[in-house]
């Protein structure tokens, strides 16, 4: 029929292999997202924010009364870093529950784009704002007497163990994300789970001052390794097993938590 | 080759916990055709829609969408298919064009065609004005505008449209209902949910009324409205001791009078010639006529002659309807 011919001009999918478009999907989506950050000012607001309140109130609120043996802007700097791209990825399960909400969820879902792409894009994003945070946490811990003792190598470390973490703290997110019933939920979940994360480990303080429980958790929990091998690379503290842990435990993440992210939104509702 | 079927649905239902918003439903569309979905609230339009635009599973029965089974071949089906849903799908941060521009990258359209598309469309719904303006600024027309746009984008052969025109102006209404003509006429399937008997009546070749889930009727809005009767003359007599003799010189079968109201009712299958004959029938006899009007069957009549319970004000859904709110 002449008719259809005209209407199906414009799809041509076999004009590219599959995964051109998958990493098409992923783009577009990612792109979305990034506007999203650029075009509200929540977000810009939070961005600058959280970054400079963590480092200046842990600094001089609670600095003078921990004793860490080396310099507390040294030692304060890798956990305010950690927390703060935790903390960033609290805009995955927000956004994803926001897009789930409204029918534009539909409206994707019903398009011939690869279905994990959403997730990418927003996860992505979420590495967007990372790495402008990280840029502001630097500056801020130079700020309040933040020396790094660190060679290129180990800040090229540092930002790579950064991205891994970041997208594991993600991707686990984003589940987060799929399953809350509402938008206050999304807000307050996410910081259920990161503050105990975040607090529980060698952020602020020794773990070897907490009480044996505690002490336990937070030195066997993957902040922990992560927050230890970065202020490792970057202030020479101990090194240890940290480094291999913290890679370990994020890619461990990553690859239970991506794949069960895309299933469980895949089937979600259908 | 007049006859191929562009989507087709078989039994079809669909259970939650306690509802069954789909019970068994079938119907079909020929292609170049538009099928009009009529039923209040709760009825099961959106959800019959959504399992047509794979986003949901159906519980029983089969629905395939040109050649391909919504279930086993969901991206075979989502290349075919455009749907703009009951409630907005925008992308409010981004602009009208951007939204275009991602969607039809999103269906796998070049960057040249894409952008192409995307401003042809923007003149075509009226918007260059605000197209490079975030959706967030839109009136609610317009966000429907431009919502319908984009599943226009890549001209998909089937296109399902959830309520398109409520919330709109009588004149964005009647806009929209030239677009959907204009895209029937150019060989696209359309499905077009709806509560309004008038809206099925103009647009769709085939009306399929359902209600709680089951099909309550169906055919052509002709055969629908002859099943329901014609459009009724009221009169609304003078004086209450006329209003029984009124009754007999209007005469026929299916005269109907409420005294309370002082009104006489008639089917007005003649058209102006009937309400000439009545009138002058009734100055013959001097009887005093205070008001004379025409009445079209709305949804409700429909509904009432159908299924013998109105349309809107249905508990059982409503109720249902809140408990899903509450969630
Ligand atoms: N996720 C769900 N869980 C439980 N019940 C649901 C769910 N989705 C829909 N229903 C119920 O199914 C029935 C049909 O809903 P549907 O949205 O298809 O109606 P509709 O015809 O589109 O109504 P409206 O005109 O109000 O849009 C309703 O009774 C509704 O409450
Ligand atoms: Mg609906």
């Amino acid at each position: 029929m002449a008719d259809s011919e005209i209407l199906t001009e414009h799809i041509d999918p076999e004009a590219h292999k599959n995964i051109f478009w998958v990493v098409n999907d992923c783009w577009e989506m990612t792109r979305r997202s990034i506007r999203h950050i650029t075009r509200s000012f929540d977000q810009i607001i939070s961005l600058i924010l959280f970054p400079v309140m963590f480092m200046l109130l842990n600094r001089y609120v609670l600095g003078g009364a921990i004793h860490t043996g080396i310099n507390y802007a040294n030692y304060l700097f890798a956990g305010i870093f950690v927390q703060v791209l935790a903390f960033g990825a609290n805009y995955t399960t927000i956004n994803l529950a926001v897009d789930l909400k409204e029918g534009i969820i539909d409206r994707f879902k019903s398009l011939p784009m690869a279905s994990s792409a959403l997730l990418i894009g927003h996860i992505t994003a979420d590495l967007v704002r990372n790495l402008i945070s990280a840029f502001i946490i630097i500056a801020m811990g130079f700020l309040v007497g933040f020396r790094p003792n660190a060679s290129l190598t180990d800040w090229l470390l540092v930002a790579g163990l950064a991205v891994l973490f970041s997208l594991a703290i993600s991707w686990m997110s984003a589940i987060l994300g799929l399953f809350v019933k509402s938008l206050e939920a999304a807000q307050w979940i996410g910081f259920v789970i990161i503050f105990p994360l975040t607090f529980i480990s060698s952020a602020f303080v020794l773990t070897s001052t907490m009480p044996a429980g505690l002490r336990a958790f937070a030195e066997n929990q993957p902040v922990t390794q992560v927050i230890n091998a970065m202020r490792s690379l970057l202030v020479g503290t101990p090194m240890g097993n940290s480094g291999r842990l913290a890679v370990i435990w994020c890619v461990g993440i990553i690859a239970v938590c991506a794949p069960l992210a895309v299933w469980v939104f895949q089937r979600r509702n259908r | 080759m007049s006859t191929e079927v562009a989507f087709e649905v078989k039994n079809v239902a669909k259970y939650y916990d306690k509802v069954k918003a789909l019970d068994g439903v079938s119907l079909q569309a020929q292609k170049g055709k538009i099928l009009g979905l009529l039923g209040p609230n709760g009825a099961g339009k959106t959800t019959l829609v959504k399992v047509l635009s794979t986003l949901l599973l159906p519980t029983k029965g089969t629905a395939m969408v040109m050649g391909h089974d919504v279930a086993t071949e969901p991206d075979k089906v989502r290349q075919q298919i455009g749907l703009t849903g009951q409630y907005a799908a925008v992308d409010e941060y981004l602009t009208g064009l951007e939204n275009l521009q991602m969607m039809g990258r999103l269906y796998r359209m070049s960057v040249k065609d894409a952008r192409q598309r995307a401003d042809e469309l923007i003149k075509q719904f009226d918007l260059e004005e605000a197209a490079k303006r975030p959706v967030k600024t839109y009136s609610g027309g317009m966000k429907r505008r431009i919502d319908l746009a984009m599943s226009l984008i890549a001209t998909p052969p089937v296109i399902f449209l959830d309520e398109p025109t409520t919330g709109l102006d009588p004149r964005s209404r009647l806009t929209m209902w030239d677009t959907v003509k204009k895209l029937a006429g150019g060989g696209t399937t359309i499905l077009l949910t709806t509560q309004y008997m008038d809206e099925a009546d103009n647009l769709a070749d085939n009306i399929v009324v359902i209600d709680r889930g089951k099909t309550i009727a169906e055919g052509t809005p002709d055969s629908l409205k002859a099943k329901v009767g014609s459009d009724r003359l009221e009169i609304v007599i003078g004086k209450k001791s006329t209003v029984e003799e009124a009754k007999k010189i209007i005469g026929g079968r299916d005269v109907q009078v409420d005294k309370d109201k002082q009104t006489v009712s008639v089917a007005s299958r003649g058209g102006v010639g009937k309400l000439k004959e009545v009138l002058s029938r009734l100055e013959r006899a001097n009887i005093e006529v205070d008001s004379i009007s025409l009445h079209r069957p709305t949804l409700d009549d429909v509904f009432m002659s159908l299924t013998g319970h109105t349309a809107t004000k249905d508990s059982s859904t409503e109720e249902a309807k809140k408990k899903k709110g509450k969630k």
